[in-house]
């Protein structure tokens, strides 16, 4: 006997949480792209999380969705080392330590093909920022796929956020709240693997909802 | 002087938020304010009317209370002098020179002195805006409350005399509250970000009927046949009115334009009259330019010359946030305004808005759009996008609500 992903229910129940962030301006602005290199290996790796995944929400408006990215093309007028702080795949990274080399790298590698823009002064200085979390505990739990997607249609942006990209600071980069909980509790985990392999680097928080949605939605049918 | 005695229209509730950033927003919002029932918070400025800071007093505190954290609004007084030395204080601290007499920095000091003595600090959060009541907090004791300077100013290149007087007493405080990374200090004490918001059902911002828009345009003589270039803002000589009328002349030479400079006092502000009287002067009398110094409870109006006009310019110099610019981008409106203050973070140079550095800069911008009117309403498009996102009076209850939580916490 075969029973629906829909009828399925966990073995622990996913909670919600209402989740909200202040963001804390960092003391030392960056000057230069050479101060950027330095602040990138010794700055917390909060800050590294919150500058490459906080920010995506205001996607639509910026070239870039890291910020340090964001930085190089529009205060250092660095274009192509814009581009490379840009792509690198998030995916392949699976912890905070590992993307900081990587940015450091990118950084100082670009500074020895071109040393004169290390030292140059950037119209606008940039801040390390990091977030500071607030949840509590919202809504009804889900014991189904279906219980899942209605919570998930009734979070806000910020609770969206949390569940799907700032867990990865929790989880080590690896998943999101919503496939560890399927993989674990429901024991799908090739669902797990499709939800997480959402691009949401390139999502709005309200396009990353829809395509969430839309893999939840067909298992609710099945 | 406290909130019983400002004037209360009947505001909105929170629920009425709803149909503009979503249900869950409004339920998230009431599941925070959940965890801090049974505390209480101050806010305290310096103006009842006026500005900024009491726009969004005068909307924030209401729903505040509604979340079960009430909320007590208090208003500094002062004599003439005092606001005389604190506007010099807020010049200064936007970099302007500063040429105090000797005993000024001791009159700011017992002005907030008996206004200490005849307030009271019981409040679990006290949230003091801006340097005129900076002092305050020697009234703090061993209580267990939390003290929070929102400085809504632009502190990236204050006057050293003035800023080395203000900052001991803002070391004393908890945390403090900034518009822009870039307009903070390296301060000790934590630096949180903090957007300033407007109210999207406030008169100022609501929907309009166009027959309305168009009887305000009219009773100010205003022609909406033709082009009207809009800058609303106080009669301030950081707001550039000035500068705006040069812009304006050099667009006139292309096209048959209007120019609305609308505005008003605060209590707080003693230079208004005079910065006035130099508007119209540099005006010279031009039928097209119409100098409107409206009074505090214009709200409608203002709404209506908005929507209304255009295109809207916010030439500041120095600007703290320039919720103006959040105003006219809420009504779709296409925005030419100085890359200064807070601005760039509404304005995206040619994503949400155009910015500029000069008179010349800014004439050639709205030339540009007045030739380009798609492109014009693409910005006007995006730009209520991204208030909506960022900068709606709501977000600002979130960002309080999870203040104090962060504050309970322990940073």
């Amino acid at each position: 006997m075969t029973v629906s992903l829909e009828a399925k229910r966990a073995e622990q129940p996913f909670q919600f949480m209402a989740a909200s962030y202040l963001i804390r301006i960092g003391a030392q602005p960056v000057q230069t792209l050479g101060e950027l290199a330095n602040s990138l290996q010794i700055g917390p790796r909060e800050s590294i999380f919150y500058h490459t995944f906080q920010s995506l929400e205001a996607h639509h408006y910026t070239s870039f969705s890291s910020d340090f990215a964001q930085w190089a093309l529009t205060a250092c007028n660095e274009a192509a080392l814009a581009e490379k702080l840009a792509i690198v795949d998030l995916r392949e990274i699976v912890s905070l330590e590992d993307l900081r080399g990587i940015l450091v790298q990118i950084v100082r590698d670009y500074l020895k093909e071109h040393p004169q823009a290390a030292e140059r002064r950037a119209f606008e200085a940039f801040y390390f920022c990091e977030a500071r979390e607030v949840t509590v505990p919202s809504g009804s739990p889900a014991w189904t796929l279906a219980e899942l997607a209605e919570g998930i249609r009734h979070l806000g942006h910020q609770s969206l956020h949390y569940h799907f990209i700032n867990s990865r600071l929790r989880l080590q980069l690896k998943t999101n709240d919503f496939s560890y909980w399927i993989e674990h509790s429901l024991n799908h985990p090739w669902l797990a693997a499709r939800l997480n392999r959402i691009d949401f680097y390139n999502d709005t928080l309200d396009d990353l909802r829809q395509d969430i949605l839309a893999i939840l939605e067909p298992q609710e049918g099945r | 002087m406290s909130t019983t005695e400002v004037a209360k229209p009947v505001l909105p509730v929170l629920q009425d938020y709803a149909a503009i950033v979503g249900e869950p927003e409004i339920t998230e919002l009431r599941e925070l304010a959940r965890r801090l029932a049974g505390r209480h918070a101050k806010m305290v400025n310096s103006t009842a009317v006026g500005g900024g800071v009491a726009e969004i007093l005068n909307r924030l505190v209401p729903l505040m209370e509604e979340v079960n954290v009430p909320t007590r609004w208090e208003v500094i007084t002062g004599g003439e002098k005092f606001f005389h030395i604190t506007k010099a204080f807020h010049n200064a601290l936007h970099g302007a020179p500063y040429e105090g007499a000797a005993d000024w920095f001791d009159t700011f000091l017992a002005t907030n002195e008996e206004n200490r003595r005849r307030m009271q600090f019981d409040e679990d959060f006290v949230v003091i805006h801006d340097p005129q009541p900076l002092a305050l907090i020697a009234q703090r004791d061993s209580r267990p409350s939390h003290w929070v300077w929102r400085c809504h100013i632009d502190l990236s290149n204050p006057n050293e005399q003035v800023w080395d007087f203000l900052k001991p007493w803002v070391d004393r405080y908890d945390a403090s509250l900034f518009s822009s990374p870039q307009f903070t200090r390296g301060l000790r004490i934590p630096q949180y970000l903090f957007f300033p918001t407007i109210d999207p059902l406030a008169d100022k911002n609501r929907e309009l009927e166009a027959v309305f828009v168009r009887g305000v345009l009219e009773q100010f003589h205003v022609d909406p046949a033709r082009p009207i270039l809009t800058q609303i803002s106080r009669f301030d000589r950081l707001k550039d009115p000035v500068g705006v009328i040069r812009a304006y002349r050099l667009v006139k030479r292309y096209e048959d334009c209007q120019l609305v400079l609308a505005g008003g006092s605060a209590t707080d502000d003693p230079e208004g009259a005079a910065v006035l009287r130099e508007v119209e002067e540099a005006a010279g009398g031009d039928p097209d330019i119409h100098i409107l110094n409206l009074p505090p409870w214009s709200h409608l109006e203002i709404n209506a010359l908005q929507r209304g006009s255009t295109i809207v310019i916010q030439k500041s110099l120095r600007e703290g946030f320039g919720l103006t610019v959040s105003e006219a981008l809420w009504k779709k409106k296409p925005v030419v305004a100085s890359a200064v203050g807070g601005i760039p973070s509404q304005v995206i140079h040619k994503l949400t808005g155009m910015l500029v550095h000069s008179p010349e800069g800014t004439a050639y911008q709205i030339r540009f759009l007045l030739a380009n009117p798609s492109f014009a309403k693409a910005l006007g498009e995006n730009g209520h996008q991204h208030v909506k996102e960022h900068f709606l009076l709501t977000q600002n209850l979130r960002r309080y609500l999870t203040l104090f939580l962060v504050l309970l916490e322990g940073d």
